[in-house]
């Protein structure tokens, strides 16, 4: 069996004070660090798992600069077989649209039985590449899956849907399946196993290579124009207790009881 | 005018309640003729109650459709959407919504924004402010409606109106074009398990995310709202960590709480997490991250290290309780 699964590297937000460049377009970046999309790690995962219990080739995919490499090593080093990297400067600033359509032609040729992608990038927040890619692999596609078996034919996955509920759905194969979080408990990846996998080669495309017109994407091709960026407006926001930690708790506490809190 | 196509999820048999915030979102741009779509099976008493909303509601009624499956909906759709070619499609931001308009999209060649949380029409060009990087940021994007847009819109972002509606829109029956069926094969729904706890009518939740760091640590927190007679609850990572059961997950793809106070320990306040929490509690938050979007909600904040201050608070809380 053939798994594919599409990575990205995203900067890390959780604990950074976020600040919008100059251009309204972009974060400074002087401070950021970055890992991979969590979503997509449980998608390496998940592919992983399957090759050690019955057999599968994994191939990474992501799109980006020098620096992308990076989550590529990193799924190597999870248990991935083949990298591929498609870095040119004609991705730049591409929408869904455009990382959906390179992403396309690299996989559209390759023999493959199941797509994984993480539901969502903690970045642009989108959850939308998945989908186009299967519109246009033309193959059924199943999002936010919590659990996933796949025999050689089928993918049996159960998925979340409104309400706190799930279902079981099942998919002839090739099918693509998003995953959301949760779906396994992803392996630790230490220097040590970046450093076993170092000197695997790892093909890099350009659109070119790729047999992609340039106008098909990036900036120009992106049918979503980025405006400006801004940073939420903080309306009223929160009335924050201050002081030394004895008086903010009590602070605290007294205005939990009030509230009937306690 | 400009027309534009809302599609109507279904819950337990009722339109969901996106439906109306989605038709409020349209009608806020501008001089518009707003049709709803309804796809599944047995659904004809539904459509003719959602013409007291819609000038005119697209009905599939059909066995296929009878499961929520979007990757079919969207190769459905995509025959209706090239006929009447809308201005703009709206689409709930749900997860079968996640499914259906990316598809769609692909399939009527139509630009796609999503999850936007305001959006207005200007000449040709729709435009939506949507949020991105865990909600710390926003953008606004623009799309040329020219070939109809498609925009996925967050549930609980625009408000329905509450003026009354009137009768008078017409039902059209549509029907499935030869060729088109499922591929996906419908197994089973997995409902929680009914003796688990149930955090939905707890009146006061301790609620506990990320910052919480370790497995071992949740012993404060069972601690502190066992000291203030409250139910724990928890963010998504806490769960997919497996250190607290998935009833206990407050959010859009968890439980939805109505408490009367929610102390959120060490919770950022993802738009999916907030969306579980109805009914204006008072809200309390402590988190390390000043810049934490929960601080943007929530009524009192401190900015500081969960893990220290949560003993200090459980033993003021246990000295003014006596």
């Amino acid at each position: 069996m053939e798994i594919i699964v599409c990575v990205k590297r995203v900067p890390n937000l959780s604990e950074t004070e976020i600040e919008v460049d100059r251009d309204g377009l972009s974060l400074v970046d002087s401070d950021l660090e970055y890992d991979v999309n969590e979503w997509d790690n449980f998608a390496i995962e998940a592919a992983v798992q399957l090759k050690e219990a019955q057999g599968a080739r994994v191939t990474a995919i992501t799109i980006g600069d020098e620096d992308s490499e990076d989550v590529l090593r990193r799924a190597l080093a999870m248990g991935a077989d083949d990298a591929l990297h498609l870095m040119d400067s004609a991705f730049d600033g591409s929408d869904a649209l455009g990382i959906a359509t390179a992403l396309h032609r690299a996989i559209a040729d390759r023999s493959y039985d199941l797509v994984l992608t993480g539901a969502i990038s903690s970045d642009e927040a989108r959850g939308h590449v998945g989908g186009m890619l299967a519109a246009m692999l033309d193959i059924p596609m199943v999002a936010l899956a919590t659990d996933l078996s796949v025999d050689r034919t089928t993918a049996t996955v159960r998925h979340e849907v409104e309400g706190g509920l799930e279902r079981v759905t099942r998919v002839n194969l090739p099918a693509l399946v998003t995953v959301q979080t949760g779906l396994n408990e992803p392996r630790y990846v230490s220097i040590r196993g970046i450093r076993k996998v170092s000197g695997m080669e790892i093909p890099v495309k350009t659109a070119t290579d790729l047999g992609l017109d340039a106008s098909t994407v990036g900036a120009g091709a992106a049918r979503v124009k980025l405006e400006e960026m801004f940073l939420p407006p903080r309306g009223e926001g929160a009335e924050m207790l201050e002081g030394d930690e004895a008086s903010v708790i009590e602070a605290l506490v007294e205005r939990l009881q009030r509230e009937g809190g306690l | 005018m400009h027309k534009v196509l809302v599609v109507v999820e279904r819950v337990k048999g009722e339109p969901d309640e996106t439906a109306f915030e989605l038709l409020a979102a349209a009608q806020g741009m501008g001089d518009v003729d707003v049709s709803a779509v309804l796809m599944g099976e047995g659904i004809s008493g539904m459509a003719e109650e959602l013409t007291r909303w819609f000038e005119n509601v697209h009905v599939y009624d059909h066995p296929s459709l009878a499961e929520p499956d979007g990757d079919y909906q969207a190769r459905v759709l995509a025959s209706l959407v090239e006929g009447e070619r809308p201005f703009a499609t709206l689409i709930p931001h749900t997860n079968t919504g996640m499914e259906l308009a990316p598809m769609l999209a692909v399939r009527a060649n139509a630009p796609l924004i999503a999850d936007a949380i305001s959006i207005e029409a200007e000449g040709q060009e729709i435009r939506a402010v949507r949020t991105m990087f865990s909600g710390k940021v926003q953008a606004r994007v623009a799309a040329s409606a020219d070939n109809g847009a498609i925009v996925s819109l967050r549930p609980g972002a625009f408000t329905a109106s509450a003026t009354l509606p009137e009768a008078g829109g017409a039902v059209h029956s549509q029907n499935i074009t030869d060729g088109i069926a499922p591929r996906r094969q419908y197994l089973e729904t997995v409902s929680p398990d009914p003796s688990a706890v149930d955090i939905s009518q707890a009146e006061v939740l301790v609620a506990v995310g990320r910052g919480i760091d370790d497995e071992e640590n949740l012993e404060l927190v069972h601690s502190l709202a066992e000291a203030m007679g409250a139910e724990v609850a928890c963010t998504r990572p806490v769960v997919d960590k497996k250190w607290l059961e998935k009833t206990r997950q407050v959010g859009t793809s968890g439980v939805t709480v109505k408490p009367r106070v929610y102390l959120a320990l060490g919770i950022s306040g993802s738009f999916q997490h907030l969306g579980g929490i109805k009914g204006d509690p008072f809200i309390a938050a402590v988190n390390i991250d000043p810049a934490a979007p929960i601080f943007a909600v929530a009524n009192v904040g401190i900015v500081g290290d969960i893990l220290e201050l949560i003993p200090l608070l459980e033993e003021k809380v246990r000295e003014r309780r006596g």
